[in-house]
């Protein structure tokens, strides 16, 4: 058995298909309200200048509208968080755009839209709309994407003993990409994760390598969402917390590797 | 480890080229772009075929990925890595910004009538950004932990930060460690919308600098737990890793530097070492005017004018996702060999920048080289390297 990485998991922030925030994820998780795929919508910002918020793409509202959910839930001021992001695609309109218009004869791309395309943008704009110089990343684990970020989340809080907040959010690519890329639609999963325990704390999370077949989507009209994004592969964990349960279950990672987390309700 | 660029393939090339004040830059046409700029060409991606069975991942960034793998005796270091210590015990922790998206924008100008791409073409294996990682850790058959940092131009320097909290948890024993960018047509178009190409090859710190040279990069690194490898003379030791946020701008950076302040002060804590203990400092140096007088007035804030400095880019080019890794190698070459290299294509130090820049290679014994790499979105990454024999 490999080592296992303690993390308190001390708040959530969701946005996705049928769901606007961690409450309503979490009311679908616990059977008090059945899942609807309806179109993710993101909400109207009130972080960033009006002029930065006008040239932001879908990935990074997202990123930001569940980072502040989950900071708030957390009772975390967020300028104090070390951040993690992480996204398989990342921006898919903005990447579309940019390969078009290279595609194109005259290849006039716009810059807002280039410094936009990196993977980072979403850490860039959290950090200037919290004022936060603390170390943030962006990682891409393509499917595995939540659970390299995870992972990398008990690193960091092993290592650094800071508290630490995970953003793992993704954006569907218009077509063509889309077809060879699909994605169920745009979704956002955000946690705040800590060394200590504290008196709101969620969960304690037990984390370490395994090599067990990830645990499947744990209820059965929710498998869609689990297996079309990767945000979705958070679920299992997800529904444990929602429900209080104490329990062990395995999230997706890199062949043959799974996240084996022991869950324990505070 | 080894570095592929355009100073040449492998360790060799590359010192000899630092030791010759050679610059890798040319003035030569790349695939279809119709821009007056210079690029650091690696020549010979477009000639390497990979094994049948990793022939998916065909694409620019992993066929330069493959040669570089090739120098050095890296498939030799690395498989016999995976011996020692285990599939599952080695991470793969690379960084890109572009990975294989020249694949994507080529497939883009052959779409059919309809939109589609072409049946043959793959997005997972060349265009995501963790397809580099995916590579890597097939080659070598690995099944320890992977990821892809993508933070633009600090990418590949902050994956030391993941190996080194990934070895310090006891996860893994050991990690391959690096970056691979590759020219495409996204960061020559994109970087000449921003007005920050410059029209001759790039001059670093040079009173009339005017933006970068977009440059191709392969680095690898072995990172290995000290305690587990036995120990040679000429090992150079990772020390300290800081890493900072601007909260700033998208593409600019603070005009004082201030992440970059508090990433190199970081990284000196982190390592145990003072501000006088470092003896070069490998610049981020872009070329550009904002990059380079934020950068000098951080370096002169936290070292003031003695350390030596100079920005390799005039020689590589920026090699933007590798350029962390890279200049992690010529860091460590500089260690090994006592070289500090001086820098290329300057006629005229700015005024405007109060550090100790160097024109010209100085032949000295070097204790510690720290090294920068900022990034848009204001990502901010130092690394300070030092020799076994110190430590």
């Amino acid at each position: 058995m490999t080592k296992t990485f303690p993390v308190y998991l001390l708040g959530i922030g969701a946005i996705g298909p049928g769901f606007a925030d961690w409450p309503a994820l979490r009311a679908i998780l616990r059977e008090e309200q059945a899942w609807s795929r309806a179109a993710t919508q993101v909400p109207a910002l009130q972080v960033l200048p009006a002029a930065e918020r006008r040239r932001i793409g879908i990935v990074v509202k997202l990123a930001l509208a569940v980072g502040l959910e989950a900071a708030q839930h957390a009772d975390r001021d967020p300028a104090l968080l070390a951040s993690i992001f992480s996204a398989s695609n990342a921006e898919g309109e903005n990447c579309h755009a940019l390969c078009d218009a290279l595609a194109g004869s005259d290849r006039f791309i716009s810059p807002t839209r280039f410094h936009n395309s990196v993977h980072n943008a979403s850490s860039g704009y959290w950090s200037i709309a919290t004022a936060c110089v603390a170390p943030s990343t962006s990682l891409c684990a393509y499917d595995a994407s939540f659970a390299a970020g995870l992972l990398e989340a008990a690193m960091q809080v092993a290592n650094n003993s800071e508290d630490c907040l995970l953003v793992v959010h993704d954006s569907v690519y218009p077509h063509p990409l889309g077809s060879v890329r699909p994605m169920l639609d745009n979704m956002g999963i955000a946690l705040v994760l800590s060394a200590r325990p504290a008196a709101h704390a969620l969960a304690k999370l037990n984390i370490a390598l395994s090599e067990s077949t990830a645990s499947p989507a744990p209820l059965a009209s929710l498998a869609p969402l689990q297996s079309g994004t990767p945000g979705g592969r958070a679920l299992p964990l997800l529904h444990a917390v929602a429900r209080g349960l104490q329990t062990t279950l395995d999230l997706e990672y890199l062949a043959p590797l799974s996240l084996h987390i022991g869950v324990e309700p505070c | 480890m080894s570095l592929s660029s355009s100073l040449g393939l492998g360790l060799h090339a590359t010192l000899g080229a630092l030791r010759e004040s050679r610059s890798g830059l040319s003035a030569r046409p790349f695939e279809t772009v119709e821009l007056a700029t210079w690029i650091g060409h690696v020549d010979g991606v477009d000639d390497v075929i990979l094994p049948a069975h990793l022939r998916h991942f065909n694409c620019r960034n992993n066929r330069l990925a493959w040669l570089a793998l090739q120098q050095d005796g890296l498939m030799e270091a690395f498989s016999a890595a995976r011996a020692r210590h285990g599939a599952g015990r080695i991470g793969v922790f690379l960084g890109t910004s572009t990975s294989g998206i020249l694949e994507t924008e080529q497939a883009f100008r052959r779409r059919d009538e309809a939109g589609n791409l072409s049946p043959d073409f793959n997005y997972r294996e060349t265009h995501n950004t963790y397809s580099i990682a995916d590579f890597v850790r097939h080659v070598f058959d690995l099944a320890g932990p992977a990821l892809v940092v993508s933070t633009a131009c600090s990418s590949s320097a902050k994956v030391f930060g993941n190996a080194q909290r990934m070895i310090a948890a006891g996860l893994i024993d050991a990690a391959i460690v690096g970056g691979v960018d590759s020219l495409c047509l996204t960061t020559l178009y994109g970087f000449h919308s921003l007005q920050l190409l410059s029209t001759e090859p790039c001059k670093p710190y040079d009173a009339t600098r005017n933006g970068l040279s977009i440059g191709e990069a392969a680095a690898f690194i072995l990172l290995e737990r000290g305690d587990v490898h036995a120990a040679e003379n000429d090992d150079v030791l990772l020390l300290g890793v800081g890493e900072s946020a601007d909260a700033h701008h998208m593409s600019a950076p603070h005009p004082e530097g201030l992440g970059a302040r508090i990433a190199m002060r970081t990284a000196l804590q982190c390592a145990g070492l003072q501000a006088g203990d470092i003896d070069y400092i490998n610049l981020h140096g872009t070329a550009t005017p904002s990059n380079d007088a934020a950068e000098a007035q951080a370096v002169a804030a936290e070292f003031g004018m003695r350390t030596p400095c100079s920005s390799t880019k005039g020689a590589t080019g920026h090699t933007l996702g590798a350029a962390g890794g890279a200049e992690a190698i010529i860091s460590a070459l500089c260690l090994r060999h006592g070289l500090i290299p001086g820098g290329l294509n300057i006629t005229q130090r700015d005024p405007a920048l109060h550090v100790n820049y160097q024109l010209g290679n100085v032949a000295t014994p070097l204790r510690h080289v720290l090294s920068n790499s900022f990034g848009f979105g204001g990502t901010n990454c130092s690394l300070v390297f030092g020799r076994r024999g110190e430590h």
